[in-house]
């Protein structure tokens, strides 16, 4: 389990540093953030959910199952009814893209 | 070059050590009934730190319409087989809905029905989008007055002086700081300890656990090391959990109904019992029986219910989403693979932490615990760890109150005396040595050169021997006698071991305190282990030479450090209608 960084999506706003609860995320000698300790990453996404350029995406790592594929979410308006949801993306190695939208006010159904 | 490490001295009334559940939470309560300054000291970023970084699925203890505080004190009760403090759940419990409401105003979602009544999951759960939890709480302490917030600042010891707490120390996790930061009362919230046991994915995904990889025990170890007494390390907590990505269960289990079977299909949990320690159980049972693998049974059930299921995962544990979603095929085509988890030490699951009177204190004076750390008062769950924050933070008020006064009094002591002035002067002179001592300790580290381990290793040596030797994964967490003593010898080795580490910055200088804080639990859990001699709860404690529980084992086994020496102590059950006060 870890987050993937795309360095030319990166605008170095260190966002990701702060909000990280491993404090794991850290500046690149480009001014880029770089996940110093991969292995201790959680998976908890909070960084995924910061970065306002998607730039993170969460992977699984092969020793568990992890097919290639990369999640990110950003929060958009909702083209309907303009609330904000917060739009999930799944991007398998094939380019393929699945995409969930939840809205942030409707509560778990389970 | 010799490093130096530059010393930062800070005053507070209350210092609140760990800004998640629970000291976010004593945070606003102090605030709400006192003027006292605050210092929440937070090795990461309280915005998503601690164990609801991403997210919760539901409330799950909550008292429901027709239920009381009594019934959930009675169904923790069952779950750990009596081994529970009354007194500290009927507490909990009755502050459940209280600080629920207080999460719904500050913004947490919560379903309701057509009458403005929040809709129950089952006799103890409520339904939420508990995805922002945590940044709710911890934008409403953000924008409190005179509380102060450390981020990236680890602490790393108390300073104790007579029994009675004075403060701690910490490390700033980037630049060269070290922290002396005293106070009139402090608050443990700091969460209980990963780590320990060599986990389900030892390799590139190590830190895909159950609970969060960065609470490491460093609250129980700095307790034990000063000397307080502690509780029921033996009830460790070991979650029944999705394969490989290891999230939770009870989504699904509650949820669309799903049933634990085996590859043949049977439903086993029913041959086993349905407590939390016997579900897991069950499930070593059927794999080693070669039953295995065991499933939760979700073919079947609808499209909605499989559009639901990602959509909660999503809130609370997304990898589980992108696993259904990368291999093409969701929960209702596919059983859901399930395995328990590596064991962990968590008192808002078991009753394991520091042994403390109903207002949450310890039986360091003016030392508070709160959350899982605190023990006796097992399935706290979220709102649990709140109502404790809630009850600590009050103490901790009264108790500043007093050491105020106390203050004030030899205050005006000095003025009469004169000789009080040479008294004070001769304080600062003796507790000079002890930050000069942390500051000697934590420059060694940094500069110590040569060694032949690196942290990660003696990490994953005292894996091994735990999983090994103390009922880990690998040998279906049950062990016996002759083991624990091997263990025992094997962890005071790395402990040995773990004096010649060197941290080539402040991150690996908390890495190599996380690592010691671990093996001195370590040494706790065992010596629990060791003296609770029977098989009370399946799993979490299985002692294959003794395989039965007995009613000579209804008391505590507690512990605590004298004259350098891990004690181990028994006390009586505090029953219904009894409320357990220390004594000195």
């Amino acid at each position: 389990m870890s987050i993937a960084i795309n360095k030319e999506k990166c605008v170095g706003c260190k966002k990701c540093f702060s909000v990280c609860p491993g404090s794991l995320i850290q500046e690149d000698e480009n001014g880029k953030a770089y996940v110093k300790y991969p292995k201790d990453c959680w998976g908890c996404c909070s960084c995924v959910k910061e970065c306002k350029v998607k730039a993170i995406s969460l992977y699984l790592g092969a020793d568990i199952g992890g097919r290639g594929s990369q999640m990110t979410v950003e929060t958009k308006k909702d083209i309907v009814n303009h609330k904000p949801i917060m739009h999930w993306e799944i991007t398998e190695s094939d380019k393929t893209v699945h995409a969930i939208d939840i809205n942030p006010k409707s509560s778990n159904q389970y | 070059m010799k490093k130096e490490i530059q010393v930062k001295q800070l005053e507070t009334d209350v210092l609140i050590i760990g800004g998640g559940t629970a000291g976010c939470y004593a945070a606003l309560t102090i605030r709400e009934n006192s003027k006292a300054s605050v210092i929440i000291a937070e090795k990461a970023n309280i915005k998503r730190s601690g164990c609801l970084a991403a997210g919760v699925n539901a409330i799950n203890a909550y008292i429901v319409k027709g239920r009381t505080p009594e019934d959930y004190v009675e169904y923790a009760k069952k779950d750990a087989d009596n081994i529970v403090r009354q007194d500290l759940l009927l507490s909990m419990s009755q502050g459940l809905n209280r600080v629920t409401k207080k999460l719904e105003d500050l913004g947490l979602v919560i379903l309701k029905d057509e009458n403005g009544e929040y809709v129950a999951r089952g006799n103890r759960n409520i339904k939420i989008n508990g995805e922002n939890i945590k940044p709710i709480l911890a934008t409403a302490v953000n924008t409190l007055d005179n509380v102060t917030v450390l981020n990236q600042v680890n602490v790393i010891d108390y300073i104790v002086k007579d029994n009675h707490i004075l403060g701690a120390f910490a490390i700033d996790v980037k630049n060269e700081i070290l922290y002396e930061i005293k106070a009139k009362s402090v608050i443990c919230a700091t969460g209980g300890a990963s780590g320990l046991y060599k986990p389900n994915n030892p390799g590139f995904s190590r830190h895909k656990m159950w609970y969060p990889p960065f609470n490491t025990g460093a609250g129980y170890a700095m307790g034990i090391r000063a000397g307080a007494e502690m509780t029921t390390f033996e009830m460790r907590f070991i979650a029944l959990r999705c394969k490989d990505t290891i999230a939770p269960t009870g989504t699904i289990a509650q949820g669309v109904g799903a049933k634990q079977i085996n590859s043949k299909g049977e439903v086993y949990e029913t041959k086993y019992g349905i407590t939390t320690s016997e579900r897991v159980y069950g499930t070593v049972k059927e794999n080693q029986e070669g039953r295995g693998p065991c499933y939760l049974k979700t073919e079947g059930i609808s499209h909605i219910q499989d559009e639901e299921l990602k959509k909660a995962y999503l809130n609370m544990a997304p990898s589980q989403t992108l696993k259904w979603v990368e291999a093409g095929k969701n929960p209702s085509e596919q059983n859901v693979e399930i395995e328990g988890t590596e064991p962990y030490i968590v008192g808002g699951h078991t009753a394991s932490g520091y042994w403390v009177n109903n207002n949450r204190e310890t039986t360091i004076k003016g030392l508070f615990a709160a959350g899982d750390v605190a023990g006796g008062c097992p399935q706290k769950y979220v709102t649990g760890a709140l109502v404790e924050g809630e009850i600590a933070g009050k103490a901790a008020v009264v108790e500043v109150e007093k050491q105020t006064r106390l203050q004030e009094q030899t205050h005006l002591q000095s003025q009469t005396y004169l000789q009080d002035q040479s008294q004070s002067q001769q304080d600062q002179l003796e507790e000079e040595p002890l930050i000069k001592l942390k500051k000697d300790e934590v420059e060694g580290i940094l500069n110590f050169v040569n060694p032949t381990f690196t942290t990660q290793q003696l990490e994953e040596a005292m894996q091994k021997v735990m999983d090994a030797y103390a009922g880990g994964i690998g040998s279906n967490y049950s062990f016996n006698e002759k083991q624990l003593e091997l263990a025992d010898e094997k962890i005071d080795q790395i402990i040995k071991l773990s004096d010649g580490l060197n941290a080539a910055d402040m991150h690996e200088l908390m890495f190599v305190y996380e690592l010691k804080e671990r093996l001195t639990l370590c040494k706790s859990v065992i010596a629990h282990l060791r003296a609770r001699k029977e098989t009370r709860w399946h799993s979490f404690a299985e002692n294959l030479d003794y395989p039965n529980k007995s009613d000579e084992w209804l008391k505590y086994v507690n512990s605590k450090v004298v004259n350098g020496k891990l004690t181990i102590l028994y006390r009586d059950l505090v029953e219904r209608g009894e409320t357990y006060e220390h004594s000195n």
